[in-house]
């Protein structure tokens, strides 16, 4: 229906790549969008960075057109454009790569480009057009992507190549990334980042949408910085701080380094013996762990996302069963008992899981609802066979207060949270039994710089406390920020240990990758 | 020889009960793979029996019948469609919804303009009917009945409805797997955010779609009651909208395996037919209920047994919003 557009482009003067005057956007009675202006350069790539509900998001849609705004216009090379739906953005030169890949799972990587820009009503001509297009794209860009392989088999990072190849072959000059991180290992991250920079030498304007400052301060060259809906900010890159940064996106001075004493661990509470867990097929995801976790001390596992670090710690949860191994916990072994999850929790064992909407909430739940869950079986939460509303919802308000949930209101759907705010509730469920053994996957995955603040002095001051925390994290700064001691795992097994005090990126990334400690 | 004249015979009968079911499930096919729910395939094809016959009474053409045929159940489509997709109501409630309606709706209209007993007039005049066309030298060819009746019964011998029914196998697999439109389908079943993202609506194709959906179930309905047999009766369905269904179902959305499914279906009736009061060794007569019950207990079985690993579309069943 839509042949690539071949004018999409106006070239000549300097009017900026996107130009946004005034936009302004109320959903209800969220102002998500306040008067904002933004011009982005060609040839540039622009950091648009804030919290979760800043208005990033919003923002972004509207320029792709699935929201329209309510006042302001946007201009596109100079020309001012309406952009009533995506049909619109992509004839405008607008591409948009989003933070969830709009790929069709089962087609493959050809069939999910050529939609929507066929040439013809038979296929075939408009594939074996487009194959010829993406060879020569993948080879100015580097994106080297199988054309004929089914979507969901290829790796996420992959995925996202065949996202940017998408905008691409549409002739995006405009191209925005939606927290493009997110899903990527830091390798992965760091390709990603090089082919932004090839984009920019070919004049493309980028829009890099993100909360995490090391990335706007390794690839940008201006970055806007939004907070409650508006620009609070834009500077030139070079000329800022992440200090700065992070300061205009909360409001106020936050702590990027968490401030802690040295640990004073005490008597092992944890000890894993020889653990091995398969998966459904049978294949050892972790092979022959074993491990102590002392009272007052945090261990951090460390390791590329997918290298058995998930299945430790389902398994230490008791979510799912070992093949063989121990795990000792006041004086039980809990998989030789069976132990379940509840059992595990009986004995001061909690568990906040990596998957958070996954495994941490139910989404369509209420925040008071989730506050319970797994713990719903305690005597103050009931009357007769009914649950105790009433103590519940003021059980739920103590927690919102204690941890700083906002906003406070135990009725409203877990999922109109933030994720900050949702960690936060799930933190302050999971720690509101004084648990003495605290496992955590991706503590602040998913959460904005403020929670993310409050998310690690929590666990220090659990820490301090005489507990014992096992975190598991694919963010190597958290790891090295929180950890006393430190296990880095590579498929499935735990390739070196090392002190907080002898640690650096460095030599966790070589073990990360699979060099054994005595070669490190 | 007896046997084998048997054994023609009921592939015959097969051919003749898969046709309708071959037409609602293709339907099918068009709808869910777009992402809706396709419930409606009994009560669509009910209303085009009903419309079908109707007018093929008083205008005398069978054609005038399929028209209003295939009219009665695309405004059918259209309802179930303005409900789930504009609207985006339940797709089984509006479905079924529509199907007791139908079920209603088709008897009192008989009634209220044939007044005889909820059903239309018998269709006995020539052309009021698609009647069965027979081939050159047939005749030549039933004097040799090897290979001959093969020739005779299986290709010769079908109305217009059932050879558009086998064309449309083909057909369905060449647009689905080779067009534009297809792969459009197929995406929006699959993943209707990506193919908003790519510019294209979401509401529109499965409008297209529902569309189709009801033009098959059209002729699926009019095959019933102005092609098998002669006029419209009270619930002459009898459930094919269900097991064109459990077809589509159980041949995975996809033509060809869709075709085989009810083929399948299609000779365990026309089987059952035949076992009706014949002795058989060890068990004797078979009680006549049992054997017509022989097509649906075969249903249950394939669906619990054999298509553990059918995926539907991801997302059928999910009406369209931006906002998730």
């Amino acid at each position: 229906m839509c042949p690539p557009a071949t004018d999409s482009t106006v070239t000549g003067g300097t009017a900026p790549a996107l130009e946004l005057r005034g936009i302004d956007k109320r959903f209800g009675t969220v102002h998500a969008n306040r008067g904002i202006s933004l011009s982005v350069a060609r040839g540039s790539v622009h950091g648009l960075i804030g919290e979760n509900g800043a208005g990033k998001s919003t923002l972004m849609n509207i320029v792709y057109g699935f929201h329209q705004p309510d006042v302001g216009e946007i201009l596109v090379g100079g020309r001012r454009v309406h952009i009533a739906a995506p049909h619109d953005a992509i004839a405008a030169g607008i591409g948009m790569v989003h933070q969830h890949f709009m790929l069709v799972e089962n087609f493959t990587v050809l069939e999910n480009v050529v939609l929507g820009v066929e040439q013809g009503a038979v296929l075939a001509r408009s594939l074996a057009h487009a194959r010829g297009e993406l060879e020569k794209l993948a080879r100015d860009y580097g994106l080297d992507v199988p054309l004929d392989t089914v979507v969901s088999e290829l790796p996420v990072g992959v995925q996202q190549r065949v996202e940017i190849l998408k905008a691409l072959y549409r002739r995006a000059e405009i191209l925005i990334l939606d927290e493009p991180t997110a899903v990527l290992t830091p390798q992965e991250a760091d390709a990603l980042f090089k082919m932004l920079g090839r984009l920019r030498a070919e004049g493309k304007a980028v829009i890099l949408v993100t909360h995490k400052l090391r990335e706007i301060m390794a690839v940008t060259d201006r970055v806007t910085v939004m907070r409650q809906g508006a620009v609070v900010g834009e500077v030139a890159t070079r000329d800022t701080s992440p200090r700065e940064l992070a300061e205009k996106m909360v409001g106020r001075a936050v702590l990027l380094r968490v401030e802690k004493a040295p640990a004073k661990p005490g008597e092992p509470l944890l000890a894993v013996r020889d653990l091995e867990v398969r998966d459904r097929l049978g294949v050892a995801r972790v092979k022959g762990v074993s491990f102590d976790l002392r009272a007052g001390e945090i261990v951090g596992v460390a390791g590329v996302s997918g290298n058995g670090q998930s299945e430790l710690l389902e398994a230490l949860a008791g979510i799912r069963a070992p093949a063989r191994g121990a795990i000792t916990l006041g004086g039980h072994d809990l998989v030789a008992q069976n132990f379940g999850p509840r059992e595990r929790r009986r004995l001061g064992l909690a568990h906040v899981p990596e998957d958070r909407l996954r495994m941490g909430v139910v989404t369509k739940f209420s925040a008071e609802d989730n506050a319970i869950l797994g713990y719903q079986d305690r005597a103050d939460y009931q009357r007769g066979p009914l649950l105790n509303r009433a103590s519940i919802r003021a059980d739920c308000e103590k927690k919102m207060t204690a941890h700083d949930v906002r906003p406070a209101l135990p009725l409203l759907r877990i999922s109109a949270f933030s994720g900050g705010n949702q960690q936060k509730l799930v933190l302050a469920r999971e720690i509101d039994c004084d648990p003495q053994v605290l496992l955590i996957g991706q503590p602040t995955r998913g959460v904005d710089i403020g929670a993310i603040e409050f998310i690690h002095k929590k666990l220090v001051a659990l820490r301090d406390a005489g507990k014992a925390l096992l975190i598991v994290s694919v963010e190597l700064e958290e790891i090295l920020g929180l950890a006393d001691r430190i296990l880095v795992m590579n498929n499935g097994e735990i390739v070196g240990e090392l002190a907080r005090a002898d640690a650096n990126e460095e030599k966790i990334g070589l073990m990360m990758a699979g060099v054994k400690e005595a070669h490190a | 020889m007896e046997t084998y004249t048997l054994i023609v015979l009921t592939l015959a009968a097969t051919i003749r009960v898969a046709t309708p079911l071959l037409l609602a499930a293709l339907a099918g096919m068009f709808s869910e793979r777009s992402g809706v729910v396709d419930l409606g395939l009994e009560g669509k094809m009910l209303g085009a029996a009903f419309a079908s016959a109707a007018v093929s009474a008083v205008t005398g053409s069978a054609w005038a019948g399929l028209g209003a045929g295939v009219a009665a159940a695309v405004v059918l489509a259209l309802l179930i469609a303005f409900a789930t997709i504009t609207h985006r109501g339940d797709q089984v409630v509006a479905a079924v919804a529509i199907n007791i309606m139908v079920a209603g709706l088709g008897p009192t209209l008989a009634l209220a303009w044939f007044n005889i007993g909820g059903q239309t007039p018998q269709l006995d005049l020539p052309g009021q009917r698609f009647l069965a066309l027979v081939w050159p030298w047939e005749h030549v060819a039933r004097e040799h009945p090897f290979p001959g009746l093969l020739y005779a019964e299986l290709l010769s011998g079908h109305n217009l409805v059932v050879y558009f029914a086998a064309a449309l196998v083909p057909f369905s697999a060449w647009v689905l797997y080779r067009t534009r439109f297809g792969l459009r389908l197929r995406a929006v079943g699959e993943n209707p955010l990506a193919v908003d993202t790519a510019g294209i609506s979401v509401a529109g194709l499965r409008y297209q779609a529902v569309v189709i959906s009801g033009m098959l179930c059209g002729v699926a309905g009019t095959y019933l009651s102005t092609a098998a047999s002669a006029g419209f009766t009270r619930d002459m369905t009898a459930g094919k909208g269900y097991l064109a269904l459990a077809a589509l179902i159980f041949g995975k959305w996809k033509p060809y395996p869709t075709l085989g499914a009810c083929l399948l279906f299609a000779f365990t009736d026309a089987l059952a037919v035949r076992l009706q009061g014949t002795p058989l060794p060890i068990v004797g007569v078979i009680p006549v209920q049992f054997i017509l019950a022989l097509p649906y207990v075969l249903t249950v079985l394939l669906l619990a047994g054999f298509v553990g690993k059918a995926v539907a579309p991801a997302a059928i069943g999910v009406p369209y919003s931006k906002e998730k």
